[in-house]
């Protein structure tokens, strides 16, 4: 029989687990009607303007109609394998977000409890995202495969070459963070970076700048989005591995890329910027002694510092996403394998030099 | 310690729970009219030639993968490495027996270069 506050512990866990994967779980729709409305203000015209005020309940359509939509599985299709794949994609794209912190830890108010503010301090942090995030990679080629379709093989194909090719890029600029700050915790990661913004690994001269641009340049590659999204060019091969997919199992596909955007969007700011701390210290300040002694705002402060950074990251994405044309499949294995790579391998020699002499 | 991990396991049956949940509900919704036609794969409009799942694909996905395992593997010995590296009694040492073993690395990236391993076309 486990004791009290084992149970509150864990009812505690469940219920964050619950929060979090209900934000996660809708996040898409807003980001959907985000991107669009990027990419029409780029494109110099409105974006979706029809349903609601400036289109804001398009998503809300989208889902509806999505959901009415026939799940149509080709008759040559492996059923069982076909059926499974978008969740196979899905589920580790979610898994991810235990070992993410959102914020630090504060005191409760009026009590002497401590309260996390991410669900899980796992000790191999980043290793475990790099680990189940990868997983996605099976429900892709999964899903590819058992469509029986040639475009839906070749986009199934193409994305695990591509995704397996950067993991290796994404390993090592991990690494190079996990020299700077010695731990695998992405907890640890963030409290050893300093609470002004010079003191955060991207501006660890002269190989933080270095590692964030390997680690944005491979996490483009991860997520599947242009200048890299070869599995989707529908160009050459229609949609890519999920070609034969309509309706909710089209939608978890979406649902998977998205979240993963979100996920190398939260990576890359608890890696290289500071995660949930403010750019500047703000308990230096008299004034501001009061608020910052109050610790669960400052607390909550954090999820702000967080939430934003994130959101910049996935506006930069989107920006990208309209700005720069796709590689061809040669060239973005040549940007994999013979610059990114020797590239990794000397900046490790470096980041070390800098540890045992710094 | 365990229950660090624990969430994971809630994680993973929440969101497999949630992705069954709304496929039950498209289910409820949904038409079913599938007729020969609409169960084909798409071919532009044509009709399928051949079984694409037999697996005709260039064998140079299968030298990316091989080389992926080997160099995958080969960062994952540097973790444990980088966690230690800020140990100043110990870091010359340790930088010292990396180097070594990143040059076998990148000796290994070079061969592969000058095979034409990492060549598309």
């Amino acid at each position: 029989m486990p004791d009290i506050t084992t149970i509150i512990a864990v009812i505690i866990m469940v219920v964050k687990v619950v929060v979090v994967t209900q934000v996660i779980f809708s996040l898409p729709m807003p980001l959907t009607w985000i991107e669009r409305k990027i990419a029409g203000h780029i494109h110099v015209r409105l974006g979706p303007m029809r349903v609601g005020p400036h289109g804001i309940l398009q998503p809300l359509a989208d889902t509806i109609k999505l959901l009415f939509k026939e799940d149509i599985t080709p008759a040559k299709a492996d059923k069982f394998l076909y059926k499974i794949a978008p969740l196979v994609a899905m589920v580790p794209a979610f898994a991810v977000f235990v070992a993410i912190p959102f914020g630090g830890e504060f005191i409760v108010p009026f009590t002497d409890k401590v309260f996390t503010l991410y669900i899980s301090d796992m000790n191999v942090g980043i290793l475990y995202v790099l680990a189940i995030g990868g997983l996605s990679i099976y429900g892709i080629i999964l899903g590819g495969w058992a469509s029986n379709s040639k475009y839906a093989l070749l986009g199934g194909l193409r994305s695990s070459a591509q995704m397996i090719s950067y993991e290796v890029a994404l390993s090592f600029a991990a690494i190079g963070v996990v020299m700077m700050t010695n731990s695998l915790s992405l907890v640890d990661m963030v409290k050893s970076q300093g609470d002004w913004f010079w003191q955060w690994n991207i501006l660890y001269l002269p190989v933080g700048p270095v590692w964030f641009v390997i680690f944005m340049i491979a996490s483009l590659a991860e997520i599947n989005r242009i200048p890299f999204d070869l599995p989707e060019d529908e160009g050459t091969l229609a949609a890519g591995y999920h070609t034969e997919y309509s309706g909710m199992r089209f939608s978890f596909f979406m649902l998977y890329e998205y979240v993963a955007m979100v996920t190398v969007s939260c990576l890359a700011v608890v890696m290289f910027f500071g995660g949930w701390s403010a750019p500047i210290d703000f308990r230096e300040f008299e004034v501001l002694t009061p608020i910052t002694s109050i610790s669960w705002i400052y607390g909550l402060f954090g999820i702000f510092w967080f939430v934003s950074k994130v959101a910049v990251f996935i506006y930069f994405f989107m920006w990208i996403r309209f700005t720069l044309p796709r590689y061809r499949y040669d060239q973005l294995m040549t940007i994999g394998w013979k610059i990114l790579i020797p590239i990794s391998i000397f900046n490790i020699l470096l980041t070390g030099l800098m540890r045992i002499w710094a | 310690m365990l229950l660090s991990y624990l969430p994971i396991l809630i994680m993973i049956g929440f969101v497999s729970f949630m992705g069954l949940a709304v496929l039950f509900v498209s289910y409820l919704f949904r038409p079913s009219n599938p007729y020969p036609e609409k169960l084909t794969a798409w071919e532009c409009g044509l009709a399928p030639i051949g079984e694409a799942n037999q697996g005709h694909f260039r064998v140079h996905f299968f030298v990316i993968a091989i080389l992926f395992v080997i160099f995958d593997v080969e960062t994952l010995f540097l973790f444990p490495w980088a966690t230690l590296l800020g140990d100043k009694s110990i870091s010359v040492f340790l930088f010292v027996e990396m180097l070594v073993f990143v040059v076998v690395l990148a000796a290994g990236l070079v061969y592969a270069w000058a095979k034409g391993a990492l060549e598309w076309i």
